[in-house]
């Protein structure tokens, strides 16, 4: 009873990380219709940062400050912040196809330097010993896999309550104007540029004290954490629940990381040994078809407030 | 530094070049980046590699052409494996873009275009598995061309054939009806409508012209590195960069983009070491973006 009770807590720990990431693409596509397909760069980048930032000292590679944690997680969403400043900076005033192509790019380069920059990074031993929210208590494991829970639900709602504000408040409202109709909101004084980077870069914070406390979750870090697999995941999370809705990304989340953990669960008892890498991408593969579906015959997805539980807009 | 790296730079900045044609041909006329072109690139090797495959079971073993790794049999196979993958990008559209794209809204396109990319990797995963296959295991000896420089037949072929597909494709989309009838739809499609442009009919012959060329390049790779699922995406930054740096739309621009980068990659092996190399194209990119987003040969965009 108790494995399964810590069992459950892993899962929805591990689903609520998730559910941070699809947050923070809801902010950057769901409400400003930005479109990020290096999702698993930034969330690396906010990993490596707090993991460097807060392992003890370590011989082998720069870093180890030993910082306390939250010191660290609050450095990782602005690093990520600054780095998806910077990627908006420099793409926003072109098409939106410009910022995907960057975005690409910013994932495909940021693995490169997790696994080569070995001083910085360890390389594709990636980052060990980090340390973990409360950790004098992990001689009980059902308090301790709660506790995390606890932390990690708090950091959730927090996120979630702070973007609900957000979207609500006069910047939010910009942001909304400038979605359904760019040149009133434009005649109207505000810079589209400047406030799609806000934007942004909110988002990219937001995925990186994600991937920080991901990182402090398990307390390992390597680059084969942050393939494009993980991108994809996240943007299923966000089609399934619903692009624009807060409530719906946390559902979506939840939704697909059970599919996903479910069908990993059953191809692993089902299939054979030497079978499991091909039942593996059949998964991928049934993602992929999945998000093609919803973007042809629901693109508002399930959870939102347009979707099948959702209230009907009047 | 050794001038070899001016062979190998020219070498896989041709096959950038050829996969960049699509993509600049795509975005200047469907109005997307397509990040499943990579993958047709992929597809395209290993439908030419399972033709190759079927032609050796029915004729038995056939001998390489003068000092090639590969004979007659790749040649037939690599022409149904073009027409395979061109039929692969009409189904995609047919099933999937065509209907997103009836719907206004290009970016859409450009998700379920990353949604389509991933799920054609995974499957060629689950049909070929990801350790990579070869067209011929056999070693070629490479023949010394003076300053330090090297180059195997199979490479020479490969550029030769490389600057026949390019100049095909300039002459076609220079000369021809169809190719005038693609530009004029790039330049401006509700005039090219009105002056009665068949629209589905430059739609298909983008995808064709794209999808073939990107098989042709996923085909050399093979040939000359190794065919895996992921060559496509290894290959898809570098091809954005010089469908970019060459100005979007411009057939002759991404080949020159393509080679740009090609080189660039290949001297920053040399410089700062091999595990930087696909930074290269990244570094491009942005340098492009923020001092001339419209590229080489590039029209301003509106």
């Amino acid at each position: 009873m108790i494995d399964l009770l810590g069992y459950a807590a892993f899962f929805t720990s591990s689903a609520l990380i998730f559910a941070l990431i699809t947050l923070g693409l809801n902010l950057q596509w769901g409400q400003t219709g930005l479109f990020n397909v290096g999702i698993a760069g930034f969330v690396a980048i906010g990993a490596y940062t707090s993991a460097i930032l807060t392992t003890p000292e370590a011989a082998d590679r720069i870093g180890g400050f030993d910082w306390p944690i939250l010191a660290g997680w609050v450095a990782a969403a602005l690093i990520t912040a600054a780095a998806a400043a910077f990627t908006g900076f420099a793409t926003l005033r072109l098409k939106s196809d410009y910022l995907a192509i960057t975005t690409f790019g910013v994932a495909v380069v940021v693995q490169l330097i997790a696994l080569n920059a070995q001083s910085l990074t360890g390389g594709p031993f990636g980052v060990a010993f980090i340390p973990r929210p409360f950790a004098h208590l992990q001689d009980q494991p059902a308090l301790f896999n709660f506790i995390n829970l606890g932390v990690i639900a708090a950091v959730t709602i927090a996120v979630y309550l702070a973007l609900e504000h957000l979207s609500r408040s006069p910047w939010g409202r910009v942001l909304k104007a400038l979605r359904e109709d760019e040149r009133a909101a434009i005649s109207l004084g505000k810079s589209a540029r400047s406030y799609r980077i806000q934007a942004f870069a909110a988002g990219g914070a937001v995925m990186g004290l994600a991937g920080a406390v991901q990182a402090h979750f398990i307390g390992f870090i390597a680059p084969n954490g942050y393939l494009p697999t993980l991108t994809f995941q996240v943007w299923a999370m966000l089609m399934v629940g619903g692009s624009g809705s807060n409530k719906g990304a946390i559902l979506g989340s939840i939704v697909v990381w059970a599919i996903w953990v479910g069908a990993g669960a059953f191809s692993a008892a089902v299939v054979p040994g030497d079978w499991q890498a091909r039942a593996a991408s059949l998964q991928i593969v049934a993602i992929g078809v999945m998000l093609c579906l919803i973007l042809l015959w629901r693109p508002q997805g399930f959870f939102g407030p347009h979707g099948l539980f959702g209230k009907r807009r009047s | 530094m050794n001038l070899q790296f001016i062979v190998d730079g020219l070498i896989s900045g041709s096959l950038i070049g050829l996969g960049a044609i699509g993509i600049t041909l795509t975005y200047a006329i469907l109005r997307f980046s397509n990040f499943a072109h990579g993958d047709f690139m992929a597809w395209g090797a290993y439908g030419t590699l399972s033709v190759v495959a079927a032609i050796g079971a029915l004729v038995g073993t056939t001998t390489p052409i003068g000092a090639l790794s590969f004979g007659w049999p790749l040649i037939l196979a690599a022409i149904i494996g073009m027409a395979l993958t061109a039929c692969l990008a009409l189904a995609l559209d047919w099933l999937l873009f065509a209907r997103l794209r009836d719907r206004g809204q290009s970016i859409i396109v450009v998700m379920a275009s990353f949604g389509a990319s991933m799920a054609l990797r995974s499957l060629l995963e689950f049909i070929f598995t990801s350790s990579p296959n070869y067209f011929s295991r056999g070693i070629q000896m490479a023949i010394p061309m003076g300053f330090g420089v090297r180059i195997t037949p199979d490479q020479m072929v490969m550029l030769a054939t490389t600057v026949i597909l390019v100049t095909a494709m300039h002459l076609f989309m220079s000369r021809s009806q169809t190719g005038r009838e693609m530009r004029a739809y790039s330049q401006n499609p509700a005039l090219a409508r009105v002056v009665g442009i068949d629209t589905a009919r430059v739609v298909r012959a983008t995808w064709i012209i794209g999808a073939a060329l990107a098989c042709a390049a996923g085909i050399m790779v093979g040939i000359l590195v190794q065919i895996r699922p992921l060559m496509g995406l290894d290959l898809l930054l570098p091809m954005f960069a010089a469908a970019i740096l060459g100005g979007i739309g411009s057939v002759p621009g991404a080949v020159l983009g393509g080679l740009i980068i090609g080189l660039s990659e290949a001297a920053a092996v040399q410089l700062i070491g091999a595990e930087w190399r696909a930074a290269i194209a990244f570094a491009i990119l942005m340098a492009v973006l923020l001092v001339r987003p419209m590229g080489l040969f590039g029209r301003a965009e509106r």
